[in-house]
């Protein structure tokens, strides 16, 4: 492997400025705060949010439906494309790999944050009941949470090996490098083994995504609640999860090529590319949403009307418009306009896109709920400096924890990118292999 | 290195690579250790989940029953003075924000109003009993509905999944006076609980069995909720009026809230114009 191209990308783990502390102590601060506002929460009860009986869900299971949606970044642009042997996906996989792991990580935080009782978690192990949404969702994400930490350590071994030879950080760093690149020697059997657990990964990481963002989606399905009980919110909610992954690997992308001077690898064709299924899989979703609230207009039942105009002329339409016109159509006139070959409309395009998520998410949650399902008055829910705190609290551990991740491991995989030989052709079984005595 | 170096040097590097690796034999003893670990893991945390809560003490380990409990409320003879709620309300200790039978005003077709109490309808394919995730809400075999505050973690699903709104949570730790403090909890007669959990009408189970009526049965001024034993069919309201049960349904055109959700519910009413 050209020591150059290690050299180059390892640059962020050797050395750090000042910049990197700059950007970190505020994230941190930030992160403090939430924790703050969650010691008060846990204190105090539940009560200290904007939500009650009525709107008994709000801001924590939002952001839990959305941040299990960007971590199918890691999925879509390191399985699928490993699996369609799409060469071009090398040097932009481990980024997305990383948004993977970090964003189920800090996703899966939210239904804990919401539970309230969450000394009592470990009730789900004594006396879970498979026939609930909620156990899928626990056995999922956990499974989730498992393969993509192993689908983003298995390619991550030839590069620790690498940085281990080097000698490449501290004493810590290198002890962290040695234990887990695990006497990797670059053997052939080695590579051998290491390229089929990758791709058996690959292909498993798949449906276990799928399936993720699929009994998200049923929590809400499984209920009788207008607005909710639709057969369509399972591929709904993974088209969603899959753009806004997409949309965020775009945002890492751009931010790091500038940062840690990336454009050797980063190229004008992973933009280009990215852009274009970001176009695709938003016009995808503005196809499912028009299917979703026209058959509940077409048909106008007097419940979903309700909540129609809620949405639509209500109290949320500032957000409903904001997703509509923001969020899905907006991005798809930047794409087309601009033909994806600027990077800055593309990153504009992103950040419409994950903020029109976001708000979607929530346009998902609040409304339903908000919804009378007796002869009552529509609930309101605002929420609460704790669920603002919170929230900020976990996008900003996000960025923190990706710019830790920076700093302890090369963001472009350096065993890949110098690979010479397409990684298309299947790699053959050293003669040998079989008989190990 | 590229992979066109593989085959040349795989026969010098196997026997290096099983120093490296596993043979098959250290495999099958690191799986064995590993099967034991697992095999000694969920023993071990049986073992310490009957220690938290015995089995023995579970209540919807009673045996079944005869009862089979129903409530009839005739909607011409509510006048919406929410006596009921009040009874409830001082009888179970139910925390401020909360009414565990709350009385609505409905309008009807003809722009004219009538009163609807709610209390939990105690559905027979309740929606909330299926999607607790730790089997913390669960029907008693007197076909019950009730929940496990202790049990509970909080996540209100059940209330997201209840069609009436006739779940409430604990925001904040409820305050009681002395005499609910001194009281030994169960889920019949829920106080004191905690914060972070879901609370709800029992329908007075503890009463039932014992051959007295609800707490709002009795607190009803105008005798318009009646409660009894289908297996019996008989309903008797606070004024001690027993009505054949499911006679008075058929002939006064006897319906149930939301029927089209199918979650069949035990609370039956009767219509306010008739």
């Amino acid at each position: 492997m050209p020591q150059s191209d290690l050299e180059r990308l390892t640059a962020p783990v050797r050395r750090t400025t000042w910049r990197f502390y700059a950007v970190v102590a505020p994230l941190a601060a930030i992160v403090a705060l939430g924790a703050y506002a969650y010691y008060v929460q846990f204190t105090t009860g539940l009560g200290v949010t904007g939500m009650r009986d009525y709107v008994s869900w709000g801001l924590y299971i939002s952001n839990f439906v959305f941040f299990i949606g960007v971590s199918h970044a890691g999925t879509l642009i390191s399985a699928i494309l490993r699996v369609s042997g799409a060469e071009w996906r090398k040097p932009i996989t481990r980024m997305a790999e990383s948004i993977t792991v970090i964003a189920i990580s800090v996703g899966a935080l939210f239904p804990i944050i919401d539970l309230g009782h969450p000394d009592r978690i470990l009730n789900l192990l004594f006396y879970g009941r498979i026939q609930s949404a909620v156990l899928w969702d626990f056995i999922s994400i956990a499974t989730y949470l498992t393969g993509s930490l192993l689908y983003l350590y298995l390619p991550l071994i030839p590069d620790l090996a690498a940085m281990r030879e080097a000698k490449v950080g501290g004493r810590f760093r290198r002890a962290l490098y040695g234990f887990l690149s695990m006497k990797w020697r670059d053997h052939p059997g080695q590579r051998w083994r290491l390229k089929r657990g990758i791709a058996i990964m690959a292909v498993l990481i798949i449906p276990i995504a799928v399936s993720v963002h699929t009994v998200v989606s049923w929590i809400f399905g499984m209920t009788l609640r207008v607005g909710w009980h639709s057969t369509i919110f399972g591929p709904y909610f993974v088209v969603g999860a899959i753009l806004s992954g997409i949309a965020t690997i775009i945002l890492a992308m751009a931010v790091f090529r500038k940062v840690y001077h990336l454009e050797k690898w980063i190229k004008p064709l992973h933009f280009r590319n990215l852009g274009l299924m970001m176009l695709a899989l938003d016009l995808i979703l503005v196809y499912f949403t028009l299917s979703e609230y026209l058959t509940a207009a077409y048909g106008s039942e007097s419940a979903d009307t309700a909540w129609l105009n809620a949405l639509a002329f209500g109290p949320y339409a500032y957000l409903f418009w904001g997703m509509v016109v923001g969020g899905l159509l907006a991005p798809v006139f930047i794409l087309a306009l601009t033909r994806v070959k600027s990077v800055a409309w593309l990153v504009v395009a992103a950040v419409c896109v994950n903020v029109g998520m976001w708000f979607e998410r929530l346009l998902i949650v609040v409304p339903a709920m908000a919804t009378p399902q007796m002869p009552v008055n529509w609930a309101s829910y605002s929420p609460t400096w704790v669920e603002w705190s919170i929230t900020a609290g976990a996008i900003a551990g996000f960025v923190l924890l990706y710019a830790v991740f920076s700093k302890l491991f090369p963001l472009v995989s350096v065993w890949e990118v110098s690979e010479e030989t397409p990684e298309a052709k299947p790699t053959p079984r050293p003669v040998g292999e079989e008989v190990t005595p | 290195m590229p992979d066109a170096d593989a085959k040349g040097e795989a026969s010098d590097e196997a026997p290096q690579v099983g120093k490296d690796g596993m043979d098959r034999r250290r495999f099958l003893k690191m799986a064995g250790i590993g099967a034991g670990a697992v095999a000694i893991l969920a023993i071990g945390s049986k073992f310490l989940a009957d220690r938290i809560v015995p089995a023995s003490a579970d209540p919807r380990l009673r045996g079944s029953t005869s009862n089979s409990w129903v409530m009839m409320i005739d909607l011409s003879k509510c006048d919406g003075c929410g006596a009921c709620t009040r009874a409830c309300d001082a009888a179970h200790y139910v925390p401020s924000g909360q009414s565990w039978i709350q009385v609505y005003t409905v309008q009807d077709a003809t722009g004219g109003t009538y009163h609807l109490p709610r209390p939990c309808f105690h559905c027979r394919n309740a929606p909330c009993v299926k999607v607790c995730p730790v089997g913390a809400t669960y029907v008693d075999p007197d076909g019950t509905v009730l929940v496990d505050q202790t049990r509970c973690i909080g996540c209100r699903y059940c209330m997201a999944a209840c069609p009436y709104n006739a779940r409430f949570f604990n925001w904040t730790t409820p305050s009681y006076p002395p005499a609910a403090l001194a009281h030994t909890y169960s889920p019949e007669e829920p106080w004191p609980t905690t914060k972070g959990v879901v609370m709800k009408c029992v329908f007075c189970a503890h009463h039932a069995r014992e051959g007295t009526l609800p707490e709002c049965v009795t607190g009803c001024p105008m005798g318009a909720i009646y409660f009894g034993n289908e297996n019996e069919d008989a309903v008797t309201n606070g004024m001690g009026e027993t009505l054949p049960f499911r006679k008075t349904l058929q002939t006064q055109g006897g319906f149930r809230w939301k029927e089209e959700l199918g979650t069949d519910p035990r609370v039956y009413y009767l219509p306010a114009r008739r």
